[in-house]
């Protein structure tokens, strides 16, 4: 008896349960709105009549030409850190940096120095993607077959070695990965348009804070479209065309910038906008300054940060949990034992399609027909991470090797089916729990009183040495969440599960990384 | 007197995560020896093989253990690749795309040898254990180092065909040593016996005067 009782599926789960019980009364979950039904059956009446003659090209072109260039910059980056990943703590430090600060905090900042240009919205998507990318491609690295390279004949040059012995085994991961962050950078940069860049988010915002439903859906529609063709258009030979389709289309539908302007902007930026204001112009010998700013940062911790962390655990804490449960119910959609031979592919598109929603775009219409709370943004994550979670796990689930006469209907989900996937299932809801957590800070944009609140607030107000304190509060909290699920991953021995389970490991990688 | 060793080991350690696997080992190694290493799975074959090889650099072709191959390249690329040391970096990239006409001949001849080539452009991901094998071999094959290195390189093959990769070998490569677990075929094939047992030589002597009963107790 004298041994500490080890943490186990069950034992994580009721803690899990009883953090999110316990958020449940100080959550604001109430619906304000005008009139919540009312609108909700107008959503629904434009979404069975799209207005597909409403689309415009320019932005569905921007939106992908965006997407490409931020992807294909963030992966180039994120290869040459990666090729020293393994042996720079600096570079790995930098790379958490990277990618702990979500794109749209990153587009908000930028916004700064180079406006609402092209720039700003290929470096929001390329540069949290390089820190990704760097992580993903130096584990692909690490974990692939180089036992070839290992019996080249001694001489042979770095080039012939790289292009007989690495490259044909990395670039078959790689690839698939890269068209799974493609896939993320399509719902990034639709985002991105809700902030004022030229994408169709940019034209969805309008719409639905319109009320425009019908030229909403069209527009939607458009979107699961590219995305669910992309393995079609998206390939090794089309990609050269793409890229190049990508720079013109950009210099031809954007505003250019003028290029004097970003380096005034930036030194503005980097030599005054961001030195916190104690510090501005102040003698930094004199301790006097140095009091004045610890009183001004204690301020913002107190003040900002604190209701903001509270709030964004809050949401964060009530949307993992539903997650998981919508998950669990959702998945017998994609099984094939649950849903038969016929139910199968509808409960694959259902599933999809709610993957491929992007889950801002979801909380600003939930919030728009709710009103302000937490309740629309937690219904939010927790339909679309449900949702991924949910498909994932259908998947394994087919792939489990049933006995003969196992039972069937609700006691094989009971008895067989949740039981030998449970520890699959914690491991995919830990590794979304610090993208849920991220994208909860995120929700403060639209009016939750997350992280994101203060942030938008400080940068509306041009207080950015505010909103760089609480950026960096907020890339914190996310590391600090990332470092608690790799801990309990560890603990409950479901760490390598993803990996090694599936077929498809990249697809699993994917899943803790997309944001 | 008997020509130069081409490597002499004296008192050698090797191992791998730290850990010794060979220790306090002599060995001499003459030119145009076969040699044949048997033992115990775990006993040190391998890396006493891979030890060799990085001594004798340049002078030697490896057949690892695991065919060690590109999966996504063809059979040929696997192939040719026993040879990108000879060419410059720009040949090797063009031969990745347009595999020149007299390369092609020279691997088909190599895959004639060990019964592969009419998987010349298949992938080689796409083949089973035994046909990676032989590609494995005839990487080596047309690496054509004076020494072969192999680390059971007939182990997936039954016994004639491995009997003909065997004999291939030794026609193309000068001096060979190779970990083995049939003891037949090592009889048949080498001079010299060695057999390894927990990191050190138990026995080394001619094949000719050794019996399959001799070397059973090794493996009790």
């Amino acid at each position: 008896m004298a041994e500490p009782a080890r943490l186990g599926y069950a034992g994580a789960t009721r803690w899990f349960l009883l953090a999110a019980l316990a958020a449940l009364p100080i959550a604001d979950l109430a619906v304000s709105g005008p009139d919540p039904w009312l609108e909700l059956t107008r959503l629904f009446a434009g979404i069975i009549r799209p207005d597909l003659l409403a689309i415009a090209g320019a932005s569905v072109v921007l939106t992908v030409a965006f997407a490409m260039l931020g992807v294909a910059s963030g992966a180039v980056a994120g290869l040459l850190l990666a090729l020293v990943f393994a042996r720079l703590r600096a570079v790995r430090a930098l790379a958490a940096a990277m990618r702990s600060v979500h794109e749209l905090f990153w587009a908000l900042l930028l916004i700064q120095v180079t406006g609402l240009s092209p720039l700003t919205g290929i470096l929001a998507i390329a540069i949290p993607y390089a820190g990704i990318f760097a992580k993903v491609f130096s584990e692909i690295i690490e974990e692939a077959d180089l036992a070839a390279d290992r019996v080249l004949p001694t001489g042979t040059d770095t080039v012939s070695r790289f292009a007989y012995a690495r490259i044909p085994v990395l670039a078959g991961p790689f690839g698939t990965y890269l068209l799974y962050r493609f896939e993320c950078g399509m719902r990034s940069t639709l985002v991105l348009g809700f902030i004022g860049l030229p994408t169709m988010g940019f034209e969805l915002e309008t719409y639905f804070r319109q009320g425009r439903y019908a030229e909403a859906a069209a527009l939607v529609l458009v979107f699961y479209l590219l995305i669910g063709t992309r393995r079609l258009w998206v390939r090794p030979a089309t990609l050269p065309f793409l890229l190049a389709a990508s720079v013109l289309a950009i210099l031809w539908l954007t505003e250019p910038i003028a290029g004097d302007s970003i380096w005034s902007n930036m030194a503005r930026f980097l030599g005054t906008d961001i030195v916190p204001r104690p510090l501005r112009n102040a003698d930094l010998g004199d301790p006097a300054s140095w009091m004045a700013f610890a009183a001004w940062l204690w301020a913002i911790l107190y003040t900002q940060a604190l209701p903001g962390v509270v709030n964004t655990l809050i949401l964060s804490q009530i949307a993992l949990v539903a997650s998981g449960i919508l998950a669990l119910l959702l998945f017998p959609l994609v099984c094939r034992r649950f849903a038969g031979r016929a139910g199968q592919p509808v409960g694959r598109v259902a599933l999809v399609v709610l993957r491929s929603t992007p889950e801002y775009m979801l909380a600003y219409v939930l919030l728009q027909t709710l009103g302000p709370s937490m309740l629309p943004a937690a219904i939010a994550l927790a339909l679309h991470n449900g949702g991924i979670i949910g498909y994932l796990l259908g998947r394994h689930a087919d792939a489990l090797p049933y006995r003969p006469d196992a039972p069937r209907g609700l006691d094989l989900y009971a008895y067989e089916t949740v039981p030998r996937l449970y520890g699959q299932f914690l491991a995919y809801a830990l590794y979304r729990w610090e993208i849920i957590m991220r994208e909860s800070a995120i929700f403060g944009i639209l009016g939750v009183l997350t992280l994101g609140y203060f942030i938008d607030a400080a940068i509306t107000e041009l207080r950015l040495d505010t909103a760089v304190v609480l950026i960096i509060v907020t890339g914190l909290l996310s590391i600090g969440v990332d470092t608690l699920s790799r801990w309990l991953r560890r603990r409950l021995r479901v760490e390598n599960r993803p990996v090694r389970l599936s077929a498809d490991d990249v697809q699993n990688r994917s899943v803790r990384t997309c944001a | 007197m008997s020509p130069s060793p081409l490597i002499e080991l004296h008192g050698a350690s090797a191992g791998y995560a730290g850990k010794a696997v060979l220790s306090g080992l002599d060995l001499s190694l003459r030119p145009a020896e076969h040699v044949a290493v048997l033992g115990r799975s775990g006993a040190g074959k391998s890396t006493l093989l891979n030890l060799l090889f990085q001594r004798l650099d340049d002078r030697a072709a490896l057949i690892p253990q695991a065919a060690a191959l590109v999966g996504t390249l063809s059979v040929f690329h696997n192939v040719y690749m026993g040879r990108l040391d000879r060419h410059s970096a720009a040949r090797n990239l063009r031969m990745l795309a347009f595999p020149a006409r007299a390369e092609v001949a020279a691997v088909r001849g190599v895959l004639e040898g060990v019964g592969m080539e009419e998987y010349l452009f298949r992938r080689a991901g796409a083949l089973s254990g035994g046909q990676q094998q032989r590609v494995s071999v005839a990487r080596a094959l047309y690496n054509g180092r004076p020494v072969v290195l192999g680390d059971e390189p007939v182990s997936a093959l039954d016994r004639v065909q491995g009997a003909e990769v065997l004999r291939r070998l030794a026609a193309r490569h000068e001096t060979m040593v190779l970990a083995m677990h049939d003891i037949g075929l090592a009889l048949a094939h080498a001079q010299r016996i060695i057999v390894l047992d927990q990191g050190r030589i138990v026995l080394d002597s001619p094949a000719a005067s050794l019996t399959i009963a001799d070397l059973l107790p090794f493996y009790g």
